[in-house]
């Protein structure tokens, strides 16, 4: 059977019902496609077995080059490429420097995290997302599974699986 | 799991499930506006196109048609700027700071304040153009190589600071309010039935579908994007305060000034977001999720902010007298007993007198009351902004160049511009997008419903 196309839904009502779960359906040797939900369920990415991600590392370097490109600018523009004797005071004023390096810093940081999440995230106006079941951004959590990741087990042994894990209904779903 | 306190007030009130959230949030965007909604649009509308043809008038004939002298060189359109700047203050603290310190009660409001901070700061950001008085040369406040013989910008000047601070603010603000709306327009797509909407909502949703890992991501960047949006909010108008601080004129010179206009600015914040939250609440029959808990709240702050703004006023005076600096001496006695005394009085009354009505628990749970107030309270700060710049400005180091104030049409005339596009953006807002975080009152319902409480 062909990846990514045909699937079984579990559809869970309640945010602790669906963190226990995903554990017991897990622990029974079913991989879980994803789970789809209509707000942040907290725990659900250290069940599901995902690694902490990394975009704060992103915003942090892009931060730091924000400082860097601030501060140089600045140093360059008022230094050196036209120095003007403002109260006799050094042209290097690194007191006044702070303000628009602050800025800077935060700016960048903030625009690359969001760039970041956004390509890695596939999230962009023109993407088709693939709905799997309307009510998931409503009030239902939809938890998916790809049929041929689980060859081994029988569709019949899954949805039993679903079932007993609290699920409210189990629903067969595929794509084109 | 998240747990609470049995002892605390209920968030979310009438035993709504996570589908009556969607339905009382998407419905002012489904159903047909209320024609008190085409009346107050239309109204804005027209009073921001009066203003546009104010500001088109003053683009043409140069800004003499405002009442400036040659001794008060800023009147009513910085005062202005520093007011809307300060009116955009509330959004991002209660999205951001409220965030960082765990603040349940600001999932209801956040949105609409976020909003609203972007639209004050539009406003804001529009002063000093206008001030140029050659719009199209706006371009000249940034670091650009130009034809000038490379002549850059000055960074030693709080004025560039302060493009440098109010830009990225409002960059920042609006990606921060654009992707806390990503999950919600996602909703809306999945329930509209029009075409038309269904395709306009799903590009603005980016493809949001509401997986695990998405949202693992998405929490995160609404952490870290706090983060960096708290000492940004402070920042911000500490750097407006520099405009005044680091010159030399006397009743501008002052160090307290950056912690003294945050506070105000948090306090007129508050005030309009209470003002607009009201109405919101009223029309969009949301009683359930804003509170009277979440305004007695928002009220609290209002006093502890008010306060400190008092206490700025007096620390400003005594600080005066003990200087021993008779220009600043006389400065703070002109203040308060010169020509501009009623600016001074009406001042003091409407931020630090009025506001301590809160203190009895009637007032500040009343919905009268807190409308009135907040509307008093935006007064007394515009006040405040105008007694800075003007009164310290009107009595100049010579006598013969003392002068007073008087605004012309045109003053007036790009002052309520800005309240039109104000509403008018205001009121796009509540009609196109969803007011109210669904996903973030979704997340705390199980918690902090009134069923959890019972």
């Amino acid at each position: 059977m062909e990846r990514d196309t045909h699937f079984i839904l579990g559809v869970y009502d309640d945010e602790d019902v669906l963190l226990h779960a995903v554990e017991k359906v897990r622990g029974s040797g079913v991989k879980i496609h994803e789970v789809y939900s209509p707000y942040p369920v907290h725990g659900l990415e250290h069940v599901l077995g995902y690694k902490r991600s990394k975009l704060p590392i992103a915003a942090f370097l892009f931060g730091m080059l924000g400082t860097s490109l601030a501060l140089t600018m600045q140093l360059y523009m008022m230094k050196f490429d036209w120095p003007m004797i403002i109260g006799g005071k050094d042209n290097a004023a690194f007191p006044d420097f702070v303000p628009v390096s602050f800025e800077m810093t935060v700016l960048l940081a903030a625009f690359s995290m969001v760039g970041v999440f956004l390509i890695t995230s596939n999230l962009k106006p023109w993407a088709q997302p693939r709905i799997f079941d309307l009510r998931s951004t409503d009030d239902k959590h939809i938890m998916a599974i790809d049929i041929a990741n689980n060859s081994s087990l029988e569709q019949e042994k899954i949805k039993e699986i679903l079932t007993a894990s609290g699920a409210t209904e189990v629903n067969n779903k595929s794509f084109e | 799991m998240q747990k609470e306190a049995a002892i605390r007030e209920p968030l979310i009130l009438g035993h709504k499930t996570y589908h009556d959230i969607t339905e009382d949030v998407c419905r002012p965007i489904e159903d047909k506006a209320p024609k008190m909604w085409y009346t107050l649009f239309g109204i804005a509308l027209i009073i921001g196109l009066y203003g546009v043809g104010c500001i088109l008038y003053l683009l043409g004939t140069g800004i003499g048609v405002w009442g400036l002298n040659k001794t008060i060189g800023w009147a009513w359109d910085i005062t202005n700027f520093v007011w809307w700047v300060g009116i955009g203050h509330a959004g991002t603290l209660i999205s951001a700071v409220l965030l960082l310190f765990r603040q349940k009660w600001r999932m209801a409001i956040n949105r609409s304040a976020e909003a609203m901070t972007i639209f004050a700061v539009f406003m804001a950001g529009l002063f000093p153009l206008i001030h140029m008085g050659r719009l199209w040369v706006g371009y000249w406040v940034l670091p650009l190589p130009n034809q000038f013989g490379f002549l850059w910008v000055n960074f030693n000047s709080p004025l560039l600071w302060d493009v440098f601070a109010i830009s990225t603010y409002l960059s920042v603000s609006l990606v921060f309010w654009y992707i806390g709306l990503i999950p919600d327009f996602a909703t809306i797509r999945d329930r509209a039935k029009k075409p038309l909407s269904k395709k306009m909502y799903s590009i603005l949703a980016f493809g949001w579908s509401g997986r695990a890992k998405n949202w693992n991501r998405f929490e995160l960047v609404s952490l870290v994007l706090a983060g960096l949006a708290t000492p940004l909010v402070f920042s911000v108008h500490s750097i407006v305060s520099f405009d005044f601080a680091t010159s030399v004129i006397p009743g501008w010179h002052t160090t307290i000034f950056p912690p003294y206009f945050v506070a105000g600015a948090i306090f007129s914040g508050f005030a309009m977001v209470l003002t607009l939250m009201i109405i919101t609440r009223k029309v969009y029959k949301l009683e359930d999720y804003i509170t009277i808990g979440h305004i007695e709240l928002m009220n609290i702050v209002i006093i502890i902010t008010g306060s400190i703004v008092g206490i700025a006023y007096i620390t400003e005076f005594f600080i005066a007298w003990y200087s021993g600096v008779e220009a600043e001496q006389y400065a703070f006695i002109n203040r308060a007993t010169g020509p501009y005394w009623w600016a001074y009085w009406s001042m003091m009354t409407c931020n630090v007198i009025s506001p301590q009505l809160f203190w009895i628990k009637k007032i500040r749970t009343s919905i009268v009351a807190t409308f009135a107030l907040s509307i008093v309270v935006n007064i007394g700060m515009w006040f405040e902004r105008f007694v800075i710049i003007v009164t310290s400005l009107h009595r100049d180091y010579l006598p013969s160049s003392w002068a007073m104030f008087y605004p012309t049409w045109a003053d007036v005339g790009v002052y309520l511009f800005t309240f039109g596009l104000f509403f008018t953006a205001f009121f796009l807002f509540a009609k196109f997008f969803p007011v109210i975080n669904m996903a973030e009152v979704k997340s705390v319902l199980k918690s902090s419903s009134e069923k959890a409480h019972k």
